[in-house]
């Protein structure tokens, strides 16, 4: 028990100083790391500081000082009971190496149900085109409804150059657009996965609905030419933003697991982050593809050089994803 | 709907129990707007920056624009609540910080996910599901803190009363039994001996027979807590046994009043 408080501030107070600075140091500096002798006296100065806390508890007038006590030992106590790695150090070549394509087949079932969602909005996109032409305004984004297929592409072979002088512009319209639905489709996780699921659906369908619209005109070739190069990388980059949202939902759920919700989602948010920071990366990939490649048609390029080129791109991306990381990590000395 | 809670409680492993006030919606909707205010303020400076490459190429101006709102939109709080642990300036200026929910150290994924998904906190506008799931949590918390595990929480600066106004320099009769009043300091809670500051403070503002009656009730709840001799207490109202009573618990015998503000 305190009896002169006076006293006990006047001669504990070095010791709190002491503690507060190591804490400005961490606070301050993210790569401040101490030595042997450092943590030695910054793990006594925390137990001085409970200790203290402990005392002045007792003191109903000091809550100022309780105050002051309690936002120390409650900023120490992170410090000292963190166990997890705070390691941020960027070493992009690995994580694109193994950190990527392992978190993306450790969640492959997520990936999966990513892709039936979408294919089922695609053949409802699909059945809706055949079978009610008038859903077109619905179904169809991007005011793909107002122009029909054939005219389209006489539009765009004419070099009717919409974007000419614009094209880095739309390129980052793009990325930004593209990656703000991507978070969307991954922060809508948290209602049980239902909004994710509602977005991949409806990215189905109107995927469905223009794709069997320009089949259906005869116009496949020029679909897939000017699809593909960006496509091959935008739709996947989608479909993993679904997948993280499913991660995020099946940890809100919880099915079949037993450790608390809080604990789950603490489990996978590393992994959240770690696809989402690739969904964005494919996303600005598609972006530049978009805007300067997949806009220019026959004569400018050919329909045959954009097929291959998208052809490329989606083996390559399936190879990274499927086969990347498998060779165990050379560990570090 | 779960119980609410305004505090933070963590029990260290030593049996130390501190805590720490949970930031409401309000508070927090105030920090947003802060830092819009500065999101917005750091756009228009970019913008401004940006015309030099604009004149070269309007199109790589534009696109530069665009890129920069959208970098800074999305990473202003992520940037700012990694290296300030927590913190942005809207949160500086109202004293809040991000923190891990259980008293662990902030983690650079929590921080993202809590300000990716800011994306569905914030809809359909205003942050109005934010502000719903944190009204309606226990830990105040909105979505994004449930996903990352975080709470925000917040140190108000305390600001001791003026005692020298509140408690002239007259005889304190229960100072006259240290040991009784040690015994006080001990049982008196802090939520206690602030409601008799207040009292204090507020007295001229009551009805006279409001006053009587406030600092009666006062008075036998102290006067239970720790009954003192009744020779400190006798001759003496129930007004001015609860001003000795807080001269007790707020001033030393040297006559300092908060130790932590010395």
């Amino acid at each position: 028990m305190i009896v002169d408080l006076h006293r006990f501030v006047a001669g504990e107070r070095d010791y709190w100083t002491q503690l507060e600075s190591y804490l400005n140091k961490f606070e301050t500096d993210p790569r401040f790391r101490m030595s042997l002798e450092d943590s030695r006296r910054f793990h006594y100065l925390y137990e001085r500081a409970c200790a203290g806390l402990a005392r002045v508890a007792t003191f109903s007038g000091e809550a100022e000082l309780r105050q002051y006590l309690e936002n120390l030992v409650a900023r120490a106590y992170g410090e000292i009971h963190e166990s997890r790695s705070l390691s941020v150090r960027l070493r992009p070549l690995h994580w694109l190496r193994y950190t990527l394509p392992q978190t993306f087949r450790r969640h492959a079932r997520a990936f999966l149900l990513a892709c039936l969602v979408t294919v089922g909005g695609i053949l409802f996109g699909t059945g809706a085109t055949i079978y009610d032409p008038e859903s077109r305004s619905v179904t169809m984004p991007f005011g793909h409804d107002a122009l029909s297929p054939s005219e389209r592409v006489a539009r765009e072979e004419r070099g009717d150059d919409r974007i000419s002088g614009h094209q880095t512009t739309f390129s980052s319209y793009l990325m930004t657009h593209n990656t703000r639905v991507a978070v969307l489709t991954l922060a809508l996780g948290m209602t049980w996965g239902l909004g994710t699921l509602i977005v991949l659906f409806h990215n189905g369908v109107g995927l469905g609905a223009i794709s069997v619209d320009y089949i259906m005109a005869g116009q496949t070739k020029f679909l897939l030419g000017w699809i593909m190069p960006h496509g091959v990388t935008e739709i996947p980059a989608i479909l993993v933003a679904g997948q993280a949202g499913f991660l995020l939902a099946a940890a809100l759920i919880g099915r079949g697991q037993h450790a608390p919700m809080s604990a789950r989602l603490r489990a996978i948010s590393p992994d959240v982050v770690t696809l989402i920071i690739g969904v964005a990366l494919m996303l600005i990939w598609a972006g530049l593809v978009e805007a300067f490649f997949s806009q220019y048609h026959e004569p400018v390029i050919p329909y045959l050089g954009k097929i291959l080129f998208g052809t490329v791109q989606l083996v390559l991306l399936i190879l990274y994803f499927a086969a990347c990381g498998r060779t165990p990590e050379k560990s570090k000395p | 709907m779960t119980t609410r809670v305004n505090t933070l409680v963590i029990q260290t492993p030593e049996g130390i129990v501190f805590s720490q006030l949970l930031a409401g919606p309000v508070t927090r909707f105030a920090a947003w707007l802060v830092d819009w205010a500065c999101i917005t303020a750091l756009a228009l400076v970019i913008q401004m920056l940006l015309i030099l490459p604009a004149l070269v190429s309007p199109d790589v101006g534009r696109a530069m624009t665009i890129l920069s709102y959208f970098g800074l939109s999305i990473g202003y709080g992520i940037i700012l609540e990694w290296f300030w642990r927590g913190q942005t300036f809207g949160k500086r200026l109202l004293r809040l910080r991000v923190v891990d929910a259980h008293g662990l150290r902030l983690q650079f994924n929590q921080v993202v996910i809590r300000n990716l998904l800011r994306a569905v906190d914030m809809l359909p506008m205003l942050y109005l599901v934010g502000g719903v799931a944190a009204v309606l949590t226990r830990r105040a918390q909105r979505l994004g803190d449930l996903a990352a595990n975080t709470v925000v929480v917040r140190n108000p600066k305390t600001k001791q009363p003026n005692l020298d106004k509140l408690l002239p320099d007259k005889y304190n009769s229960l100072r006259d039994y240290p040991h009784l009043e040690v015994r006080l300091r001990q049982h008196v809670s802090a939520a206690e001996a602030t409601l008799a500051v207040r009292a204090l403070m507020r007295r001229d503002m009551l009805e006279p027979q409001a006053r009587v009656e406030l600092f009666r009730d006062i008075a036998a709840h102290f006067r239970q807590r720790v009954p003192f001799p009744a020779e400190a207490t006798d001759g003496i109202t129930d007004e001015q046994y609860v001003r000795n009573v807080v001269d007790v618990l707020y001033r030393t015998r040297s006559g300092g009043q908060s130790a932590a503000a010395k």
